[in-house]
């Protein structure tokens, strides 16, 4: 279609992303009484889903496609919310007075809006240097890299896992149960470096260790060995090759700002916004993955926080910010991982501590956090009753004093004092 | 289909015709029932899904054991004899007329 029979459409609220934050956003805006369209453009052919399933139980079979949906296809009829799926905007022209825009899609149609909301997500980082199209290598960030992931790991006997972080280690953990002989390799000294402490990352180390998992730290990833267009085996920078069958790649996300960057707002690493998602224009939002925001504990620094917490109450938090209304407080952000029998929560933002004490008893795991003296972030293995408790603390503000924490025989429970 | 009845908070009943093999969680979230979280999507991990199962049902529905039992001791809503994370409650024909009294705060 040339731009000169492109059909022209308006909507109240335009969200482009059909996520977890852009399903926030639209669905807060009808709870909040907005009565105007809604339209959510997906870049994908699905309806909108869950994601993290598809690194655990999609991966392994006990969830399928429908159990990932979002919500029923009657849920978004019966709220008058519009989904596009498997259509892309292509442009945005903000306009000038902070009242609305223009959208090109990717067919060329155009829709203008009265306020846009961000939620492009973000696209798995891949390896420099893989020539494309070579079979047997994956990331895994979407559906339709799931069920290709999904299908190589029928029948592969060697999988080489290239990054420690949550992706990796889950699908590690998933290829294990399956009898797959499974290396990971990581380039940094220890596990999960980018997303929690030193005590957390040696505790599942050992774990995945003891499931028969091969963990190579401080190892670097030089090149791909292939044969007829498939990969065969991975070289390590100390020469070492490693075969393989199946190579997975799970080296981080990186924030879609292409569309935000294009139309003029203001990005570093990710779309900068505040935790209620405001640009800087008021017509204008973001939230989910695409986004960054201030540092909890690091001056000037900016933090992706990539958690489907933080994109649906930023998207939450964002559709009052598009109707003109206070958000509420932030919540303090919260994450899990699932691997084999790891069961991983934390929650707030360890990074900046400068203090912390570790509980453990037997296969249990919790380290507390402090900064200044305060109770800043936790993370726990298969410990669910004491992250109940610190996570409801650091929602509150109330403290727990660090040296009787220190004493597993005290119960949580007992020392949490409000302030 | 089973028919799965809840009640929210305020009071109000809702009936979703549920598929075979949903939880109780995902029933609810994918119609919109109000008062489910479930910020997790069902891993177990948040325990904002909290349901009181009603009395009638709890033979068939079972209680709480492991991981599942713990998060219910420190839910945001004391627990009851017959609470459940309705994630964990997967449903099959025989659950046809559920009916779970959703927890107030989660």
């Amino acid at each position: 279609m040339t731009q000169d029979q492109a059909t022209e459409q308006h909507t109240g609220i335009l969200v482009v992303g059909g996520g977890e934050a852009g399903v926030a956003v639209a669905t807060q805006l009808r709870t909040l009484g907005y009565a105007e369209a809604v339209t959510i453009v997906g870049g994908e052919p699905y309806a909108p889903y869950q994601r993290p399933p598809l690194s655990k139980g999609f991966l392994n079979g006990t969830e399928d496609e429908e159990s990932l949906e979002l919500r029923a296809s009657e849920f978004f009829e019966e709220q008058r919310i519009v989904v596009w799926t498997g259509r892309r905007v292509e442009q945005l022209d903000l306009g000038t007075n902070c009242t609305g825009g223009v959208a090109t899609l990717d067919d060329g149609s155009r829709v203008s809006y009265d306020g846009l909301a961000l939620a492009t997500g973000a696209s798995a980082r891949t390896l420099p240097g893989i020539p494309p199209g070579l079979r047997g290598v994956h990331t895994l960030r979407g559906m339709a890299d799931a069920i290709a992931l999904r299908a190589a790991l029928d029948g592969s006997a060697e999988v080489v896992v290239i990054g420690g972080g949550f992706i990796g280690l889950e699908v590690a953990a998933t290829a294990r149960s399956r009898g797959a002989r499974v290396t990971v390799v990581e380039t940094m000294s220890r596990l999960l470096q980018r997303l929690c402490a030193p005590p957390l990352s040696e505790h599942c180390l050992k774990v995945h260790r003891d499931a028969g998992i091969d963990v190579l730290l401080d190892c670097s990833v030089a090149s791909l060995r292939a044969s007829h267009g498939a990969v065969t085996g991975v070289e390590l920078d100390d020469g070492t090759v490693l075969r393989a069958s199946l190579v997975v790649v799970g080296i981080g996300a990186v924030p879609d700002i292409e569309l935000a960057q294009a139309a003029g707002l203001r990005c570093q690493r990710g779309v900068v916004v505040d935790a209620a998602g405001r640009t800087g224009r008021v017509d204008v939002v973001a939230a989910g993955d695409c986004t960054v925001q201030r540092h909890p504990h690091r001056v000037d620094a900016l933090l992706g926080i990539e958690s489907v917490h933080n994109a649906v109450e930023q998207g939450k938090a964002a559709a009052h910010v598009l109707l003109g209304l206070e958000p509420p407080a932030p919540a303090t952000p919260w994450f899990w991982s699932d691997q084999g029998d790891l069961k991983i929560q934390m929650a707030g933002i360890s990074d900046g501590y400068d203090d912390h004490v570790v509980r453990k008893v037997d296969d249990r795991l919790t380290v507390l956090y402090y900064r200044h003296g305060n109770l800043i972030a936790v993370e726990v293995a298969n410990n669910p009753r004491e992250f109940m408790i610190l996570r409801r603390a650091l929602d509150k503000g109330h403290h727990i004093d660090r040296d009787r924490a220190e004493d597993v025989a005290t119960p949580l429970r007992e020392l949490v004092q409000s302030p | 289909m089973p028919k799965v009845i809840y009640t929210s908070p305020d009071g109000r009943a809702h009936t979703v015709d549920a598929r075979i093999g949903a939880s109780v969680m995902e029933t609810a979230v994918k119609h919109g029932i109000p008062g489910i979280v479930a910020e997790c999507g069902g891993a177990l991990s948040c325990a904002t899904c909290h349901v009181f199962v009603a009395t009638s049902w709890i033979d068939q529905t079972g209680t709480a054991e492991d991981f599942e039992d713990e998060m219910l001791d420190d839910a945001t809503t004391p627990r009851q004899s017959h609470s459940r994370l309705s994630c964990q409650i997967r449903l099959t024909d025989e659950f046809d007329g559920l009916e779970v009294t959703i927890a107030p705060e989660q």
